[in-house]
C-alpha cells in the first residue's frame, strides 16, 4: 500500500472529459453551521432521539418480565402481544440510536467535502523488482530449484495427503451397494422397500386394514405397508420387528403408497389391469422426478399431480407422464387380496421406487412386467 | 481549498483538533496500545480517510449489516436449537401438536417460538435479516455492474462478492432447512433428489451426506455444522477480503466537478462516514427487529414435522432458491436410459447444470467486459448506464432470464390465481426464458441509446424550461436554456467510442472474432458532441438569446394582455 507517487508510477486512468474541469462547486453552509439556534436545536433533536431509545430499552425489559409469551398468552389486534411489543421496543430502541447518530453526522458534523489523491493500484516498479530479488534469494537459498529431488518428493507426498483427507469420508455413510447387501433394516437399498407377498394395504396414519368393499369409485387413499404400524395380519410383530427412528423414516420414505378405485373399464392399460383388484390401483406415492409425495387428486380423470413441480401421471395407465417435468412413469403396486378380504401386495414393488439415479436400471412398464411375472414363476416354482 | 469557517458555529470547526499532549488517561491508553501494536501508522492512514457519498453505495452495507443481524441472532438461537433427530412425543405448550412424535430438531425450534421469551423474535429476525441479506447481495451486485464499478482494478472484488452471493444462498438454504419442518424437509427430500440426478457420483454424494439413504438420522446435525460453522466462516473471511479491497483501492465515485479518476471527494471515515455507516447498522437491526416483530415467516408450528409421505400443496422454496426451482418445473421431462443407467436430463440440466453455468457467466462477466472493449486502464469514476447500452442490456437481460425462471417457480401459483391452465403456463414459461431475454436485450439497447441522443440534446440544445414561446408570426416553440457549467462538465465525462487496442485483421484480411464483437459491443452507441459541435450550438443558443431579448420582462402566456390588466411591470415567468 505504498503512497509513494513518482512521475513514472500513476494511476493508469483517463476518461476524456471534453470541457475543463470546473473544480469543486463552493461549500454552501448549513443552518446549523451559521445559526446557534438550529445548531441547538439539532442538539436537543438528537439527545431526544438517544432518550427515546433508552426508554424503548427499559419498555423492552418490562414487556419481557411482564407479557407472557407463547400460543396462550395475551395478544394485541391478534397477534401475540409478547413478540409484538419486544419486536416494536427493540425495534425502536435500535432505530431511535441509528436515526440519532445518522442526524448528529448530517447537521452537526462537519460537512465540508475533503479530496484525498488516489494512488494506482499495482506497486511501485521498485517495490517490485526489490520483491522479486526477495523472492529469487529466498528461493536460491533453499535451493529448491537446485535440488529436484528434494522439491519433487516433497510435492509428491503433500499431495498424497489429499487421499486420507478424501478417504476419511468413506465413512459418512455406507453406500447403496452397502447398505443393499447387508441389509441392516427391512427394505435396505434403493431397489428396495418394505413392501412384501401378502403384506397388508392399511390407512396412513391410522393403520386399519381395507377391503376392497370399503372404497368407492373415485376414492383415493393414502396408504403404507402393515408393518410400518408394527403388526402383521392385525397381530403385533416381535419386539425386535418393529421399525423406529431412522429405520421407520426410510420405510416411510419408500413404502408410501396411494390407492384409488376407478371403473374397471377406465383402465386402459393390461398391465395396470393384471395389477389391480375390483378397479383398485396402488402406486408409489414417491414421485419419480425429485421424489416429493404426491397428493393432488384429480378424481374425473385418474391423474395425480405432484405438489412440487406439477408432473402429473395417468393412474389408469401404468401411471404414465401425461404433464411436467417427470421421465418415468410411477411405479405400480401389484394388489390382490388375502383369505380374510383385506388388501395385500403381491409383492415388493417391481422396480425402484422414487427419484432417478445413475445405477438404476430402467425400463418400459411392459418390460417390467415381463420381469415380475418371471421372477414372481421362479419364487413360486420353487 | 479555502473554506471560509469564520460563519461556522463554534462547536463545528473544520480545523483539526489540536493534538493533546497532556497525560489524560486517554492519552496513557492510546501510547500504551501503540507501544505494543503500533497503530498509529495505520491511524493516521485510514482515520480521516474519505469515502465518496451516493445513496447507492448503501446497497452492500445493507448486506453488510444483516450480516451482523444474522451473526448476533443465530447465536441467540443456537443456545436452544437442538440439532438432533432424535424421535420424541412434543410435550410442549402448542395444544395442536401435543403427542406428535417430532424429531428434537423440530420440538426444540417449537420450543424456541412458544416458550423462550423473544425467541419467536429471534428467530424471524434471523430469517429476515437472511431475506434482507440476500436481496441486498443481489441489488448491490447490479449497482455495481450498471455502473462499471466492476471494471479494472476491482475484477477481484467482483468474484469475492459473486461467492458470496452463492454462500449465502447455500446458507439460506441450509438455514431453514434445520427445523425439520414438512416444508423445509419437502426441500430437502427435492435436494436428495437433485443429488441423486448427477451422473455416475451422485448415489454416492447422497448416501454420504445423508449417512446413508433418505433421510436417515444424520442431515440435520450435518447440516448445522455446515450452517453455523463452515459457511459462516467461508463468508466472513471473504467479507473481510472484500472490505480489505474496497479500502485499499478507495471507493469508486459519480463524476462531477472537482471528482476525477486520480482523486477522491467525499467524507472523512472519522466522524462523519463512521457515524452514517454506525448509525445504518443500527437502522438495519432496528428494521430487522420491527420485520420480525410484526411481520410472521415460516410459521413451522403450521407445518408440522417432516414425515417423508406426506407433503403441503404449494411447497415453496424460500424465493432466492425459486429460480432453479423454476427451471427444474419447466423442463421437459427426457430421461436417457442405456447400458442399465439412467440419466435424469430433466434434472441434472436445470438444477446443477444450469446454475453452475450462469454463476460462472456471473463470474466472468468483468473479464468478458474487458476482453471485449480491450480496455486496460484502471477505472475509478462510475458511468451511468446508458453509457454502455450494451453491458447494460446485457444485465437486463440475465435479470429477465432469472424473473422468467423465478415466477416459472411459481407456475401452479400463478394457474389458481389467475384461473389458468397449468399446462399453457407452463409452455409459455418455456418460450419466455429464450424470447424474453432476447426482448429485453433490444428494447434496453435501444433505450439507453435514445436516452444518450437525449443527453446529447440537452448538452448542445440545453434543456427544456416548460416556457413557450410565441413568435411574432404566431408559431409556438419551448424556450430552452443552457445547462450549468457543473452540469454540462458531469455529462461530457464519458469516453468516445472504442479505447482499446485493436486487433490487427486475421492473414485472410477478415477481422478477429473480437473485433467483430467489440464491434457489435460499441456498434450503435451515439457519442458525445466534439468541442466544435458544442461552441457551435453555443454561439447559435447566444444568437437566439440574442433575438428574445426583445421579449424580456414581458410574460410569455400573454394571457395578461386580454386588454383587462396592466401589463407594464409583468415579469417574464420563470426568470425571478
Amino acid at each position: 500500500m505504498s503512497e509513494v507517487h513518482d512521475g513514472s508510477h500513476e494511476i493508469e486512468a483517463h476518461t476524456d472529459a471534453l470541457l475543463p474541469d470546473p473544480g469543486l462547486p463552493e461549500h454552501t453552509w448549513r443552518p446549523t453551521d451559521v445559526d446557534p439556534k438550529a445548531e441547538k436545536r439539532a442538539e436537543r433533536q438528537v439527545a431526544t432521539l438517544f432518550g427515546l431509545s433508552a426508554l424503548c430499552t427499559v419498555l423492552f425489559v418490562v414487556s419481557y418480565v411482564t407479557i407472557r409469551t407463547g400460543v396462550n398468552g395475551p395478544t394485541i389486534l391478534g397477534w401475540g402481544a409478547s413478540n409484538v411489543t419486544l419486536g416494536l421496543t427493540l425495534g425502536g430502541a435500535l432505530l431511535f440510536i441509528g436515526i440519532g447518530v445518522i442526524q448528529w453526522a448530517r447537521k452537526l458534523m462537519a460537512d465540508v467535502e475533503m479530496v484525498e489523491l488516489r494512488h494506482p493500484a499495482s506497486s511501485s516498479e521498485e517495490d517490485r523488482s526489490m520483491t522479486v530479488a526477495a523472492l529469487q534469494a529466498g528461493l536460491e537459498e533453499s535451493g529448491i530449484g537446485r535440488r529436484p529431488l528434494i522439491r519433487n518428493t516433497l510435492i509428491g507426498s503433500v499431495a498424497l495427503l489429499g487421499v486420507p483427507a478424501v478417504v476419511m469420508l468413506k465413512d459418512l455413510g455406507p453406500t447403496n451397494k452397502d447398505v443393499t447387501e447387508s441389509a441392516p433394516y427391512p427394505g435396505a437399498g434403493l431397489e428396495h422397500t418394505v413392501w412384501r407377498s401378502q403384506m397388508r394395504v392399511v390407512r396412513d396414519v391410522v393403520g386399519t386394514p381395507i377391503r376392497p368393499g370399503d372404497l368407492e369409485i373415485g376414492d383415493l387413499v393414502n396408504a403404507e405397508p402393515e408393518i410400518i404400524f408394527g403388526k402383521n395380519k392385525g397381530v403385533p410383530v416381535p419386539e425386535d420387528q418393529v421399525l423406529e427412528g431412522a429405520d421407520l423414516q426410510i420405510a416411510k420414505s419408500k413404502a408410501a403408497t396411494v390407492l384409488l378405485r376407478m371403473d374397471p373399464d377406465d383402465i386402459v392399460n393390461d398391465v395396470t389391469r393384471n395389477w389391480s383388484v375390483n378397479g383398485i390401483v396402488a402406486y408409489s406415492k414417491i414421485c419419480t422426478h425429485v421424489g416429493c409425495p404426491i397428493s393432488l387428486n384429480e378424481r374425473t380423470t385418474h391423474h395425480l399431480l405432484c405438489p412440487c413441480h406439477q408432473s402429473t401421471f395417468d393412474l389408469a395407465d401404468g401411471g404414465k407422464v401425461i404433464f411436467g417435468p417427470a421421465g418415468r412413469h410411477l411405479p405400480q403396486l401389484p394388489l390382490t387380496v388375502d383369505d380374510e378380504g383385506f388388501l395385500v401386495a403381491q409383492g415388493d414393488y417391481p422396480e425402484p421406487v422414487g427419484p432417478s439415479y445413475w445405477e438404476r436400471n430402467t425400463y418400459s412398464l411392459e418390460q417390467v412386467a415381463k420381469n415380475y411375472a418371471t421372477k414372481t414363476g421362479e419364487e413360486t416354482g420353487q | 481549498m479555502s473554506v471560509d469557517t469564520s460563519k461556522v458555529a463554534s462547536s463545528n470547526g473544520t480545523n483539526a483538533a489540536t493534538t493533546t499532549t497532556k497525560s489524560s488517561r486517554l492519552g496513557a491508553l492510546a501510547s500504551w496500545s501503540d507501544e505494543r501494536l503500533g497503530l498509529a501508522a495505520m491511524g493516521k492512514k485510514n482515520l480521516r480517510k474519505i469515502f465518496p457519498d451516493h445513496w447507492s453505495f448503501m446497497l452492500g452495507e445493507i448486506a453488510l449489516w444483516s450480516f451482523v443481524v444474522l451473526l448476533l441472532s443465530g447465536v441467540f438461537l443456537t443456545l436452544w436449537f437442538k440439532p438432533s433427530m432424535s424421535e420424541i412425543s412434543y410435550q410442549g405448550s402448542y395444544a395442536p401438536l401435543r403427542g406428535v412424535e417430532m424429531s428434537d430438531a423440530y420440538a426444540s425450534a417449537l420450543h424456541i417460538s412458544f416458550e423462550v421469551r423473544g425467541g419467536l423474535l429471534m428467530r424471524q429476525m434471523h430469517h429476515w435479516a437472511a431475506m434482507l441479506f440476500i436481496s441486498a447481495m443481489m441489488i448491490h451486485l447490479l449497482r455495481v455492474f450498471f455502473t462499471g464499478a466492476h471494471r479494472k482494478p476491482r475484477e477481484l472484488n467482483w468474484v469475492i462478492g459473486s461467492l458470496l452471493l452463492l454462500l449465502g444462498t447455500l446458507e439460506g438454504f441450509t438455514g431453514y432447512s434445520l427445523p425439520d419442518d414438512l416444508l423445509s424437509g419437502t426441500g430437502v427430500r427435492a435436494a436428495d433428489g437433485f443429488m441423486k440426478s448427477i451422473p455416475i457420483v451422485g448415489t454416492y454424494i447422497s448416501f454420504f451426506l445423508f449417512g446413508g439413504e433418505f433421510p436417515g438420522d444424520s442431515i440435520i446435525p450435518r447440516l448445522y455444522v455446515i450452517h453455523v460453522l463452515l459457511i459462516p466462516g467461508l463468508l466472513l473471511a471473504l467479507i473481510a477480503a472484500h472490505m480489505l479491497l474496497l479500502v485499499y483501492h478507495k471507493h469508486t465515485q459519480w463524476p462531477g466537478p472537482g471528482r476525477s479518476e486520480t482523486n477522491v471527494v467525499g467524507f472523512p471515515m472519522l466522524p462523519v462516514y463512521a457515524a452514517k455507516a454506525g448509525g445504518f447498522f443500527f437502522i438495519t437491526f432496528g428494521v430487522s427487529a420491527l420485520m420480525g416483530g410484526i411481520l410472521s415467516i415460516n410459521p413451522v408450528w403450521k407445518f408440522g414435522p417432516y414425515d417423508p409421505t406426506k407433503v403441503t400443496a404449494g411447497s415453496q422454496p424460500d424465493w432466492y432458491m425459486g429460480w432453479p426451482d423454476g427451471a427444474l418445473r419447466i423442463m421437459p421431462g427426457w430421461e436417457s436410459h442405456f447400458w442399465g443407467s439412467t440419466w435424469s436430463w430433466n434434472i441434472f440440466l436445470p438444477v446443477i447444470v444450469l446454475p453452475g453455468l450462469l454463476f460462472t457467466v456471473l463470474l466472468l462477466l468483468p473479464f468478458l467486459e474487458a476482453w471485449i472493449t480491450g480496455d486496460k486502464r484502471e477505472h475509478h469514476l462510475l458511468q451511468r448506464p446508458r453509457n454502455a447500452p450494451t453491458r447494460t442490456a446485457t444485465m437486463v437481460a440475465l435479470m429477465t432470464l432469472y424473473a422468467c425462471f423465478w415466477l416459472a417457480g411459481g407456475n401452479d401459483l400463478i394457474a389458481t390465481k389467475l384461473h389458468s391452465s397449468i399446462n399453457n403456463i407452463t409452455y409459455a414459461l418455456r418460450a419466455l426464458v429464450f424470447v424474453a431475454p432476447c426482448v429485453a436485450f433490444w428494447v434496453t439497447r435501444r433505450w439507453c441509446i435514445s436516452l444518450q441522443r437525449h443527453d446529447n440534446e440537452t448538452l448542445l440544445h440545453g434543456y427544456e424550461t416548460g416556457i413557450i414561446m410565441r413568435s411574432p408570426e404566431g408559431g409556438y416553440s419551448e424556450r430552452h436554456l443552457p445547462l450549468s457549467e457543473a452540469q454540462a462538465y458531469t455529462l461530457t465525462v464519458r469516453d468516445r467510442g472504442r479505447v482499446g487496442e485493436e486487433d490487427e485483421l486475421k492473414p485472410n484480411g477478415r477481422p478477429t472474432l473480437r473485433s467483430r464483437i467489440r464491434t457489435l459491443y460499441f456498434d450503435d452507441d451515439v457519442q458525445k458532441p466534439t468541442i466544435q459541435e458544442l461552441e457551435e450550438a453555443r454561439a447559435h443558443a447566444e444568437h437566439e438569446a440574442h433575438a428574445v431579448a426583445t421579449l424580456e420582462g414581458h410574460s410569455a402566456d400573454g394571457h395578461q394582455f386580454d386588454g383587462h390588466h396592466l401589463t407594464e411591470d409583468e415579469p417574464l415567468r420563470g426568470e425571478d
